[in-house]
């Protein structure tokens, strides 16, 4: 390497706030040699609409095709795993909900099942069962956006003003469900924040009539399209072995031949109970991929109507008053807060339970000594909670195996050798999501 | 929760924190009445396996966490409530005694057999601990590498996936803060293990799995990054979350967390990591 500290092409000036360096580029004839004269490296993102989010890829070209591709990644860091740390078990959840922020359901649920797995806890049924009502609305919507954004990076954009069309009716539904479309704090440790509201039935029944006519639409505007086909057929090639040794789960894997989901092999939440299917293929490419995520949202609608079946009257949270939130929240005049009720009690009746209400929610409980690791199958493949605890009211440590961080390591090993319009498919295939990959 | 019955004892009580402790964490106490020792600074618990003493003998496999005393964060304030002399000594993981239950006594006799048929010494897993349903192996960093060659090839333990590596700091005055920790998974036996390697902050070397697990690659960068973990043959360990010019490694204990106080309705709030702290 040459020292190019003093150049032309990026002059150092001492400030106050440290030595200021100014690239102007324009250096690529003093980079060059006789092994790279034919070659050229081009940065793609991070600012990119055809990157998912904050995502650099700097491509090593020879003409159109790619001979390295690197990922750069850590646009999107937002250290929530050391934000956990500061905050109480239940305080956690309003953060893991944004990491990856098209699967927030599965975030919450996760990190829940492994704060009860410390605590050693189960949530009732009824908030078991709508756990995995909310998820499996969670993964349609995710999928959709996966479609709609790998959609519109091909130049399919119908395909686009379609999922996203679908997507807000996920959301919407969503909204009436929880109170939030997105980030939505609603499973906590024990169960939920807080039952369905009135009408929840009807609301979901119509969402499933409605899918159940619109999916169907994705088949005729996108899987037989010979575009569509051709621009993902044979792209994006990933094998089963490079499926594990990279890591790979989720469709990735699936649509390599490997029915591994962990609702089947280490069923949660009582997926045991439910009656859907695992889809698999074993082309390993871009388009397997799509067609597994399409049918993956019917199961889910099949999931969905049976658990909107199963929803039996009974609490949502656990009985321990030492873990469960004292007040159930209202909408009052100035907006949501405790009930009246509860109010009423703690200001006027009892001082024990103002101080009982005053604890759990500044200090939190504490949860015993240990350490745990839950798995859950997210829409982009396996989502690990690793939670550790000292005895403390906060976790000492919360890591997140998220299925995007490690997905896209394959990355290369999808795109180096093909084209650079194939890139743009194989990254739509492996569908990351920033939030979720740089936490 | 556990202060609220040591508080009316007041500080005088100190030595019946043993208790306390206890009732705030109920596997511990499970643990104790297994009669599992809470090994104080002595002799390294030797694995199921038995055989020959690690390396650096006089160790703890996994030494105890950080102590915690009183509550609020309060010191010195002339605070009579009794919160302020409680003591809480700090979670040592207790090694778990045969029979482990479930599918765990096959796995470490599977375990046994493919070390020794590998020529790996049994020292290499310094202790085994069987929690919450999780089996976790105390690997002596030595032999990580050969370790888990043997955990991916061998016929009957298949874990052919790794599903995680990361990092734990366990606070600044705990010996061996640094732990790294590996889950492993084998699709073929539906098996899942945790791996764990405790480092001195001073000396954080870990070998490099990726020639083993390549999907280690990046999990390894973000365990560098954020806990400064140096894997030793890793091909390219760069920061991969923090800037390329960042100093320091944000998720150690003694990084803070940064953030400034917030003004509202005339009351300051302090950033979250100087807020008062009730642990």
């Amino acid at each position: 390497m040459t020292e190019i500290r003093d150049d032309a092409y990026a002059p150092e000036r001492e400030t106050t706030e440290g030595t200021i360096y100014t690239v102007t580029g324009g250096d690529w004839d003093t980079l060059v040699d006789a092994e790279h004269d034919d070659r050229i490296i081009i940065n793609m993102g991070p600012q990119h609409p055809s990157t998912h989010g904050v995502l650099r890829l700097v491509l090593e070209l020879k003409g159109e095709t790619v001979e390295q591709a690197r990922s750069v990644i850590g646009y999107l860091h937002t250290g929530i795993e050391k934000n956990c740390e500061y905050r109480t078990w239940t305080q956690g959840v309003t953060f893991v909900t944004r990491m990856d922020y098209l699967a927030p359901i599965f975030n919450e649920t996760a990190y829940c099942l492994a704060v009860e797995k410390l605590l050693g806890v189960e949530a009732p049924r009824r908030a078991t069962v709508a756990r995995v009502l909310l998820m499996e609305l969670n993964r349609i919507g995710s999928h959709l956006v996966a479609l709609a954004t790998g959609g519109m990076e091909l130049g399919a954009l119908t395909g686009m003003t379609s999922g996203f069309r679908e997507r807000e009716d996920v959301l919407h539904l969503l909204e009436f469900l929880t109170g939030l479309r997105m980030n939505h704090a609603f499973v906590r440790p024990g169960g939920l924040a807080q039952d369905f509201p009135e009408g929840w039935l009807e609301k979901v029944t119509d969402f499933i009539a409605l899918m159940r006519k619109r999916l169907p639409d994705y088949d005729k505007l996108l899987t037989g399209q010979p575009i569509w086909r051709q621009r993902l057929e044979k792209v994006g090639y990933l094998p089963l072995d490079g499926c594990l040794a990279l890591g790979a789960t989720g469709p990735i894997l699936r649509a390599a031949g490997l029915p591994w989901d962990q609702r089947k092999v280490e069923p949660y939440c009582g997926y045991e109970e439910y009656d859907f299917e695992v889809p698999t293929a074993s082309e390993a490419d871009c388009y397997a991929r799509y067609r597994l995520r399409v049918a993956e949202m019917h199961e889910s609608l099949k999931i969905v109507e049976q658990a909107a079946a199963r929803m039996e009257p009974g609490p949502v949270m656990v009985s321990d008053r030492k873990i469960a939130w004292p007040a159930q929240l209202s909408v009052g005049s100035d907006g949501m807060g405790n009930t009246l009720e509860h109010v009423r009690k703690i200001m006027g009746q009892s001082m024990e339970s103002l101080i009982h209400h005053f604890k759990l929610v500044t200090e939190g409980f504490a949860v015993p000594a240990g350490q745990v690791y839950v798995p859950v199958e997210s829409p982009r493949g396996e989502l690990g909670y690793h939670l550790v605890s000292d005895g403390g009211t906060r976790p000492l440590r919360v890591h997140v195996r998220d299925p995007s961080f490690v997905n896209l390591q394959t990355m290369p090993a999808m795109s180096e050798g093909g084209m650079i319009a194939d890139v743009i498919a194989a990254v739509a295939s492996i569908d990351p999501v920033m939030g979720g990959v740089d936490r | 929760m556990a202060a609220e019955n040591a508080g009316s004892g007041g500080a005088g009580k100190v030595g019946d924190v043993q208790s306390s402790a206890e009732k705030s964490g109920a596997d511990v106490a499970a643990q104790r009445a297994a009669g599992a020792q809470p090994p104080a600074g002595g002799e390294v618990e030797q694995a199921a396996a038995g055989g020959t003493p690690p390396e650096g003998g006089t160790r703890q496999a996994a030494p105890a966490s950080r102590e915690r005393a009183g509550m609020f964060g309060v010191q010195g304030s002339g605070d009579t409530s009794g919160f302020g002399g409680l003591r809480l000594p700090g979670y040592v993981p207790a090694p778990a005694e045969r029979p482990f239950g479930g599918w765990f006594d096959e796995f470490a006799d599977d375990v046994t057999d493919a070390l020794a048929e590998r020529g790996v010494p049994h020292g290499a897993v310094a202790q085994i601990t069987v929690d919450r349903g999780e089996i976790t192996l105390y690997v002596q960093r030595e032999h990580l590498l050969e370790f888990c060659r043997t955990l991916r090839d061998d016929d009957a333990l298949r874990f052919e996936l790794c599903s995680s590596v990361s990092g734990v700091d366990y606070g600044e005055d705990v010996a061996q803060r640094l732990h790294v920790v590996y889950h492993l998974l084998s699709m073929t036996y539906r098996r899942r293990i945790r791996l764990e390697v405790t480092l001195d902050v001073d000396d954080a070397h870990v070998p490099s799995v990726v020639e083993v697990y390549p999907t280690a690659d990046w999990h390894e960068r973000e365990t560098w990054d954020m806990f400064g973990v140096v894997f030793d043959g890793h091909p390219a360990l760069t920061r991969i979350l923090m800037p390329d010019d960042w100093d320091g490694h944000p998720q150690r204990k003694d990084y803070p967390l940064g953030g400034i106080p917030v003004e509202y309705k005339g009351a300051e709030i302090p950033p979250p990591d100087q807020r008062r702290s009730y642990t």
